[in-house]
């Protein structure tokens, strides 16, 4: 019964990490990019879920896409405002410009924290399912919610991997993350590439962030906490490989999950960074990093 | 004749301002700004719900004070700083309103962590200070423990341990003689304030008749309560008896999403925000919580006339801290006046006589030999606190008898154990 119980939550936690890093490790393949004002983004998304419904008063759907679209916005507005003149200026050297991209994005999402817990508090906020209720599986009582978050997930990142495997532009973009300078030689346009990137990108993490508003309720305190496990479920996985950091995000949500039913839930989050620094020991480039 | 802007930077660039005598002109007549004028410096979480009411509250109790002449001639003047939540901050803004700002006394915080850090300055700097909303035990108990070094602290809100009781006071009541309940879970956040209330819950809850089953104690930063509800459904309780204030929404959804058979009752700090069922989604209907004041409750006359005066004024109902901290501008006012003076020494006597009936009851102060000094004091024809439930998207008070408006009702996956 309770293995049964671990099973069914691990599996939605998990889904819920794993849409949640796809977009993140997608844009460092592609344009070598750690973005870290994703959780502002995903927190951003959620928020905006929430505000369509309770304020304006839009049904579940039209608020959850009016997320996705904040967050699609918002990606845009990082590329274009952060990552872009960072990576075009001519007074930063090269060798430093990952550093400036990394300060820059990280700055950026302590700005649109501050700006939600200015205009939304910091109090927590939880977006209307799209779902109701309760199913009874073999005993346990598990939230229809739970379970059609699990399912959007596996669609989204399924998508994902038709739209890179078998179009020409999810070509092109692979293409991208192999290498840069024979993508251009090809005659393709690589900024293209990046607006494509970082629009997938956007939608990934606004649904991952509407979802999260829908299964937990989010506050701007997740921001930091958001940011930091999809950092570390990345970097597990190996950075930039998407199959990586999906094995990743099932190996942090079970262990979490297993270590809140079986310890505490006080300590629910040790033992995942302690395999991340074992794991850094024995295979620096995480799981299946290339890098 | 400057024009004024209202928003919270105002108020703080108004203290900075006013401090170095610039003389800028506020709502009040010309000679208001007499040269000696009783500065009350406020820190306060601007960001959080029950923190934001904090200045608004004040603000609004030094006008209505003002308008009606002052103290003894004197105007009260309001400072305000944002702590952003964070002990650090709140030290910087205590030192910098007392010797900078040159504030009289300081009203300041709902977190206990912070009060708790406040504390040592307030005798360092000699500076009385009051709390309207932290809780912990330990605020009041080490002005016993060492009086002379502490009296400068004043616990304006209930302690943890009075809040387990109030707690017990109604569970006894709604609970195992109403619902004939006989077992409880406690669930609590891990904090300063919740140590003391969970050995007062431990101590109380079986003198009523609830023989407590486990006891969850969970860290604040915790977002997935399945595993917590899940172990609190496999014990088998009647209710599930709270002691949360850093958490409240996400616990009271994920509840009502997972449909755990249990209710809640007891402390649910966020509960108390007149913006908690929107901020759920009104999965908060059917949750049972402590307060010392609610909407629309007349625990004294002037309750309800606050509550729609400060809702009026800033478009929102205040929160717990709101209520308290109007009422401490007011018997500070008092004490100020009893005193004829602002020295410290004597407004710390002052305030310790106080006996104020103000909005959540009558304020007074325990003494030197209580091993709660200075800090406000429990019981009927005092204050009692209140509890209250979401009924229907509203807060409604159930307890005690004579302020309750309805009976106890719950969402229909409740199942409410009769024996």
């Amino acid at each position: 019964m309770l293995a049964l119980q671990i099973l069914i939550d691990g599996f939605a936690v998990s889904a819920l990490y794993a849409l949640g890093a796809t977009g993140f490790t997608l844009i460092f393949g592609v344009s070598g990019v750690l973005n870290l004002s994703h959780g502002a983004i995903m927190v951003l998304a959620a928020v905006a879920a929430w505000a369509a419904a309770s304020m304006l008063h839009t049904d579940t759907y039209t608020g959850a896409l009016i997320g996705v679209a904040f967050a699609l916005i918002a990606a845009f507005a990082t590329y274009f405002a952060v990552v872009q003149p960072i990576q075009k200026s001519k007074r930063i050297p090269n060798e430093e410009k990952e550093i400036f991209v990394l300060t820059g994005t990280l700055l950026w999402g302590i700005m649109i924290q501050e700006l939600i817990a200015y205009f939304f508090t910091n109090n927590a906020k939880t977006v209307l399912p799209i779902v109701e209720g309760v199913v009874d599986i073999f005993g346990v009582r598990t939230p229809r919610n739970e379970i059609f978050t699990a399912i959007v997930c596996w669609l989204v990142i399924g998508l994902l991997w038709f739209l890179v495997n078998r179009t020409r532009t999810g070509k092109a973009v692979l293409a991208a993350s192999m290498n840069p300078r024979g993508v251009t030689l090809l005659g393709l346009e690589l900024n293209n590439i990046y607006l494509v990137v970082w629009a997938i990108y956007g939608v990934l993490a606004g649904i991952a962030g509407v979802l999260l508003g829908m299964f937990l309720g989010v506050s701007s305190y997740s921001v930091g906490p958001l940011t930091a496990s999809a950092f570390s479920i990345v970097v597990l996985g190996g950075l930039g490989s998407v199959s990586g950091s999906l094995i990743a995000a099932f190996v942090v949500g079970y262990l979490e999950t297993v270590t809140a039913y079986l310890i505490s839930p006080a300590y629910r989050t040790i033992p995942a960074l302690l395999l991340l620094v074992f794991v850094m020991y024995i295979r620096p480039q995480g799981l299946l990093g290339r890098r | 004749m400057k024009k004024i802007p209202q928003s919270p930077v105002f108020w703080s660039l108004h203290g900075l301002l006013a401090a170095t005598a610039l003389g800028l002109v506020t709502m009040a007549s010309p000679q208001a700004r007499a040269a000696d004028s009783i500065k009350i410096g406020v820190i306060a979480e601007a960001q959080a719900i029950a923190g934001a009411s904090i200045p608004q509250a004040a603000q609004m109790a030094a006008d209505e004070i003002n308008a009606k002449g002052g103290v003894d001639g004197r105007k009260i003047e309001i400072v305000t700083y944002d702590n952003h939540s964070s002990s650090a901050d709140s030290v910087r803004a205590f030192q910098r309103a007392v010797n900078e700002d040159k504030v009289n006394i300081v009203i300041a915080s709902y977190i206990s962590e912070v009060v708790l850090a406040l504390e040592p300055w307030a005798s360092r700097l000699k500076t009385p200070f009051i709390t309207p909303g932290a809780a912990s035990n330990e605020i009041s108990k080490s002005v016993h423990a060492d009086y002379e070094k502490n009296k400068y602290t004043f616990h304006g809100y209930l302690t943890s341990a009075a809040l387990a009781q109030s707690v017990c006071d109604a569970a006894k009541e709604l609970l195992v003689e109403q619902k004939h309940m006989s077992s409880a879970v406690i669930m609590s956040e891990d904090a300063a304030w919740t140590k003391p209330l969970d050995v007062g819950y431990e101590e109380c809850l079986p003198k009523v008749g609830l023989k407590v089953l486990d006891h969850i104690r969970f860290s604040p930063d915790t977002t997935d309560f399945t595993p917590i509800f899940n172990k609190i459904e496999a014990a088998k309780p009647d209710v599930i008896i709270t002691g949360i204030s850093h958490v409240g929404v996400q616990p009271t959804v994920q509840w009502k999403n997972q449909q755990v058979p249990i209710p809640m009752f007891g402390i649910s700090s966020q509960a108390t925000n007149s913006t908690f069922g929107k901020d759920t989604n009104e999965a908060a209907n059917g949750v049972i919580y402590q307060g010392v004041s609610g909407t629309g409750v007349a625990v004294t006359p002037k309750s309800v006339p606050f509550a729609e005066g400060f809702n009026k004024r800033f478009g929102n109902y205040p929160s717990y801290a709101g209520y308290t901290a109007y009422d401490e501008v007011y018997y500070i006012a008092d004490a100020v006046k009893r005193a004829g003076s602002t020295d410290a020494d004597k407004l710390i006597d002052a305030l310790e006589k106080t006996d104020w009936e103000g909005t959540i009851g009558r304020v007074q102060f325990y003494g030197k030999d209580d091993p709660f000094t200075h800090s406000i004091k429990y019981g009927k024809g005092l204050i009692t606190g209140l509890m209250l439930q979401w009924q229907d998207g509203q807060q409604v008070a159930v307890w005690p008898k004579e302020v309750a408006k309805a009976q106890l009702k719950f969402p229909s996956f409740i199942k409410v154990t009769s024996k």
